[in-house]
């Protein structure tokens, strides 16, 4: 791929990087990264990976913009407020970078559906905002083995991990079962400043842009926890987990699930 | 023998919003126990009815989860530092 010089000018602060150059670049641009999300985390990631010039974004989301979204979901905007958030990140993004192309997908994922639009990605972003999701997620990553960087976040507490299925521990080796209900706080107790959710969401993005370009060492076997009081991170080794119900030597998750949504809340506003 | 604990944000409203607590305990069940002590209420929230430490959950005893080390039976040593950390997925909606 022979860069043009929009192209050249556009992205030269990256490609005088002796990591990115202009092979670099071109991976960048042939590169196709599905977000699931477009809040809190997956509004970072998707400035910045259509920013760098990532070839294709897919997006998924089912919501709707809405005004208490603005604080942290900051690819939104007051005058897309009622809008879909496909559409409005879609908008935000196209107008970033022109070089790119955005999908979006209205819908939320569920056992029927995920693994057909995984399939055309190279790599799979967690910016959900609940177990049921990122359990569907890093399921159908693994299945499929696509790699997936996940991201947590809850109050003042950050988490990110990448999955490389095959190489590296997945979600369920390192947690084997989502929650049940009434064990995990309700949402009432959440809360967050969007700057943590930045935080997260820009450590997700450089995780994809690394595989991309294929450099660096990723959060692949390592959690990365963030405690944005303290300002500290840490790293904790996360194994594979041979007795894991996914990716371990006797599996019994073949198939995907669809758990349950347990946030009273969210239940209740459908 | 005292240890730190890293206390995750679901659980700070047993340790008064610390982040980090000091216990002691020559193991991690010993540990549980100390902060139950300390912080009644916690141990459920850790464990299961069985006293098992439940599937969300994990302690790590410096950067080693338990479970690939001798799990609750794992020896702790003055300056060790334990973090407990579940499952987090949000919550912001």
């Amino acid at each position: 791929m022979t860069l043009r010089d929009d192209q050249i000018e556009r992205y030269s602060r990256q490609i005088m990087l002796p990591h990115v150059g202009g092979k670099g670049q071109a991976k960048l641009l042939d590169g196709k990264v599905l977000i699931i999300g477009a809040g809190g985390l997956g509004s970072p990631i998707s400035l910045y990976l259509a920013a760098a010039g990532v070839g294709k974004i897919g997006i998924v989301d089912s919501d709707k913009v809405e005004l208490n979204n603005l604080q942290r979901q900051i690819v939104h905007s007051t005058a897309n407020v009622g809008k879909a958030k496909v559409e409005s990140a879609k908008e935000r993004l196209t107008g970033l970078n022109t070089d790119i192309e955005v999908v979006s997908y209205n819908t939320r994922v569920s056992s029927g559906n995920i693994l057909d639009i995984i399939k055309e990605y190279d790599i799979v972003v967690d910016g959900s905002d609940n177990f049921p999701t990122r359990y569907l997620m890093n399921d159908a990553c693994v299945l499929s083995k696509k790699p997936l960087s996940h991201g947590g976040i809850f109050r003042f507490d950050g988490q990110a991990m990448t999955i490389l299925p095959g190489e590296s521990a997945c979600y369920r080796c390192l947690f084997p079962e989502p929650p049940p209900p009434g064990l995990v706080p309700s949402c009432q107790e959440g809360g967050i400043l969007g700057a943590v959710a930045g935080v997260i969401g820009v450590i997700q993005a450089n995780e994809v842009l690394k595989y991309i370009l294929g450099i660096g060492d990723l959060l692949a076997g390592r959690l990365l926890v963030f405690n944005a009081l303290e300002s500290s991170f840490r790293t904790v080794k996360v194994r594979k987990n041979p007795k894991c119900p996914v990716c371990g030597e006797n599996p019994t998750v073949t198939k995907l699930i669809d758990y349950q949504e347990f946030c009273s809340l969210r239940k209740k506003k459908g | 023998m005292a240890i730190k604990v890293r206390i995750p944000a679901p659980l700070q409203k047993l340790t008064q919003e610390k982040a980090e607590v000091e216990v002691r305990g020559k193991s991690v069940k010993e540990l549980i126990e100390d902060l139950e002590k300390n912080f009644p209420g916690i141990k459920d929230r850790i464990c299961d009815d069985t006293g098992k430490i439940r599937k969300f959950i994990n302690i790590y005893v410096n950067e080693e989860d338990i479970r690939f080390l001798q799990q609750e039976a794992t020896a702790l040593k003055d300056g060790d530092e334990v973090s407990i950390i579940p499952a987090i997925a949000g919550g912001v909606k």
